[in-house]
């Protein structure tokens, strides 16, 4: 197990160092360079002279790509372009809203479609399954913008039902503890506002966890039908064995392997999820934060720190998944 | 690395989804397998709903010049003399579904748009995999350090998820063009089937086919070409299916994200809901409902099929 995790974690680094540097030459090498996209059109051959010498550009490439290296490694992400706010301030006051807004998701999709998706199996054939079947492949064939903008269009125009957008009422605010405003209300025993929070939450994880909760639904509906077609099934039937205890400790504990794999992989992709989500509901966090660094002129030292970021979280959400499988397959801790 | 009892690692699992595609579409029948899986696929009504969900919009595709009513980019005056700021015309004689937000006739649009989008899909899945395609056999057949270097390059695109690699691809290029959409979308998908066609590969080197063909004395060009290739080909097609849905999708995203194609004229439903469709959502809101419709009734369409008939492959399946 250790060395699994050992050559897992040599791996990530290599992974994150291959991005690192691509994106790196990528952006020397765009027309103009990063300086034209920092100085934009109208700059005179001095400001841009200044700006290469302060920005070493004038160096070596190999000097430059060191000192990148260096500057990562220590936590220095430079300032964006935009705001002029070191990257790392920007990144770490939008992360908060992101990680609220996934966990949600991740709750709803799990919650509800583990369960669906066995019942579904359970009653193969029958109106549940099919109606199942139908709405899932409608969900994974939806564009989640359109489905957010219509779950706002419903439900808070016409019916106020939900706030439009944001993540919090103002005037509402509570105070900022952690930048998770649901847990800040409940840490300041502001619970109005932590309320208001949830409210706000609602929509956005709905439409977020739209296409995991349809993915969830059909794997954990197929790894069911596979585990219940196995021999040991019915051995466990044939030796008298309650159906709860088949269900529970046969059934289920086998099937669910493949649906960890799953919500691995679908925890990842509720990041590029999050950019369209939050832009439908202005929600202000990471995802917010690549759609302003890319509309316009491009503010590319966030957009290189979300994107290397983007592949430390879906490598390490990977990395938890894996080891999740010691703790539900016995089979894997004896190796 | 694959551990008793068939329990493997989250990255090995995705790799492993590829391959077993991979093991269960590739030279496990021949002609027998592929004639009795066409028998299962029409059999199958999801996949006789998918297949005419394609073809009804490869039809209109097709024919949209004598379908639409009007020439989808012209403006008409009796259209646009009636936009306001907050409303915009519906229905009316000539114009069945009325006005887009600069007086076009929006039927014509969306029976154009049945063009443009399989186009943009259509480009981005070949594109992907006649690239991945070449990676896989290239990787497959040398070996060596030339497929570690191919595979390495393939996990550092599967590190990030593929939304949000096609968003970085397009931000990195200095330009939008409806290319560099077609481009991003297709990159995002090169790893796939690079990594099923070097799993297809490795799975038949030492197969027999191959082994009386090397004994036989085929060039080694020849075997790849006429004997490996040949028998991954089911196997790509499949991929190739799924991944069209996913495509006009991600298009789809990006125009919303304000990444898409540029060209104001160009009627292509991810466009038209992007852009239009949700910016005018309280005013007309057909504006959004009749691509969204369109996108999702053609991404079913190839889900459905492609599953059909990914499941009338398995020989698990076979009787």
């Amino acid at each position: 197990m250790v060395r699994v995790v050992l050559r897992r974690l040599i791996q990530l680094g290599v992974t994150l160092i291959a991005l690192m540097t691509l994106i790196f030459f990528w952006l020397r090498n765009l027309p103009g360079g990063p300086v034209d996209a920092l100085l934009g059109e109208r700059a005179t051959p001095q400001t841009r002279e200044t700006l290469i010498r302060a920005l070493g550009y004038d160096q070596p490439i190999w000097v430059q790509y060191w000192r990148f290296v260096r500057n990562v490694v220590t936590g220095d992400l430079g300032n964006s372009i935009r705001t002029g706010e070191p990257v790392t301030a920007v990144i770490s006051r939008a992360f908060p809203a992101t990680v609220e807004l996934a966990l949600a998701a991740i709750v709803i999709a799990v919650g509800l479609g583990i369960p669906l998706g066995y019942l579904a199996a359970r009653h193969r054939g029958r109106l549940l399954d099919n109606a199942t079947i139908v709405v899932t492949l409608i969900g994974i064939s939806i564009p989640i913008f359109f489905l957010g903008y219509l779950l706002k269009d419903w439900l808070t125009q016409g019916a106020h039902v939900f706030p439009p957008s944001g993540r919090i009422s103002t005037g509402a605010g509570n105070t900022d503890v952690t930048g998770f405003f649901v847990l800040d209300g409940l840490l300041t025993r502001e619970w109005d506002a932590s309320a208001d929070a949830l409210w706000h939450l609602v929509l956005p994880a709905v439409t977020l966890a739209t296409i995991p909760l349809a993915i969830i639904v059909r794997i954990t509906r197929a790894s069911v039908l596979d585990v219940l077609d196995e021999d040991y099934i019915r051995t466990a039937d044939a030796k008298g064995l309650r159906d709860a205890t088949i269900r529970r400790r046969h059934v289920l504990r086998n099937a669910l392997l493949p649906v960890v794999t799953t919500i691995g992989l679908q925890t990842g992709a509720l990041l590029a999820g999050a950019v369209l989500t939050e832009k439908v509901y202005n929600w202000g966090g990471l995802g917010t934060l690549i759609t302003d660094s890319i509309s316009g002129s491009r503010d590319y030292p966030v957009l290189q720190a979300l994107i290397l970021l983007a592949a430390f979280v879906f490598i390490v959400v990977n990395l938890l998944v894996d080891l999740s499988y010691a703790v539900i397959d016995p089979r894997v801790r004896v190796r | 690395m694959t551990r008793p009892g068939g329990i493997a690692t989250l990255a090995e699992h995705k790799r492993r989804r590829i391959d077993e595609l991979t093991a269960r579409t590739s030279g496990t029948g021949g002609v027998s397998l592929l004639r009795d899986a066409g028998r299962r696929l029409r059999r199958n009504p999801a996949a006789v709903v998918g297949a005419a969900l394609i073809l009804l919009f490869l039809v209109i595709a097709i024919f949209a010049p004598l379908v639409a009513p009007h020439d989808p980019v012209q403006r008409f005056p009796e259209l646009t003399s009636r936009l306001t700021v907050d409303s915009i015309p519906g229905a009316t004689a000539g114009h069945p579904l009325g006005s887009d937000p600069l007086g076009r006739d929006f039927a014509s649009r969306m029976i154009y748009g049945a063009r443009q989008t399989l186009f943009v899909g259509v480009l981005a899945t070949l594109i992907g995999l006649l690239s991945g395609v070449l990676l896989g056999a290239v990787a497959g057949a040398a070996g060596g350090w030339v497929d570690v270097l191919i595979m390495r390059i393939t996990d550092v695109m599967l590190a990030l998820p593929s939304l949000l690699l096609a968003i970085t691809l397009v931000a990195l290029a200095s330009e939008s063009t409806q290319w560099t959409v077609i481009v991003a979308v297709a990159v995002v998908n090169v790893p796939v089937f690079a990594r099923l066609l070097r799993g297809s590969m490795l799975a038949q080197r030492e197969s027999d086919h191959v082994l009386a063909a090397r004994a036989l004395g085929v060039r080694g060009r020849d075997i790849v070409t006429r004997h490996m290739l040949p028998n991954s080909l089911t196997a790509v097609i499949v991929q190739a299916t799924l991944t069209f849905a996913v495509a006009i999708l991600d298009a789809a995203a990006l125009s919303f994200l304000g990444l898409g194609d540029p060209d104001i004229n160009r009627a292509e439903w991810g466009l038209m809901l992007g852009v239009d469709g949700v910016r005018y959502l309280e005013v007309r809101p057909e504006l959004a409902y009749f691509p969204a419709a369109a996108i999702i009734l053609v991404a079913l369409g190839f889900t459905l099929l492609g599953e059909s008939m990914r499941e009338a492959l398995d020989p698990k399946n076979r009787r």
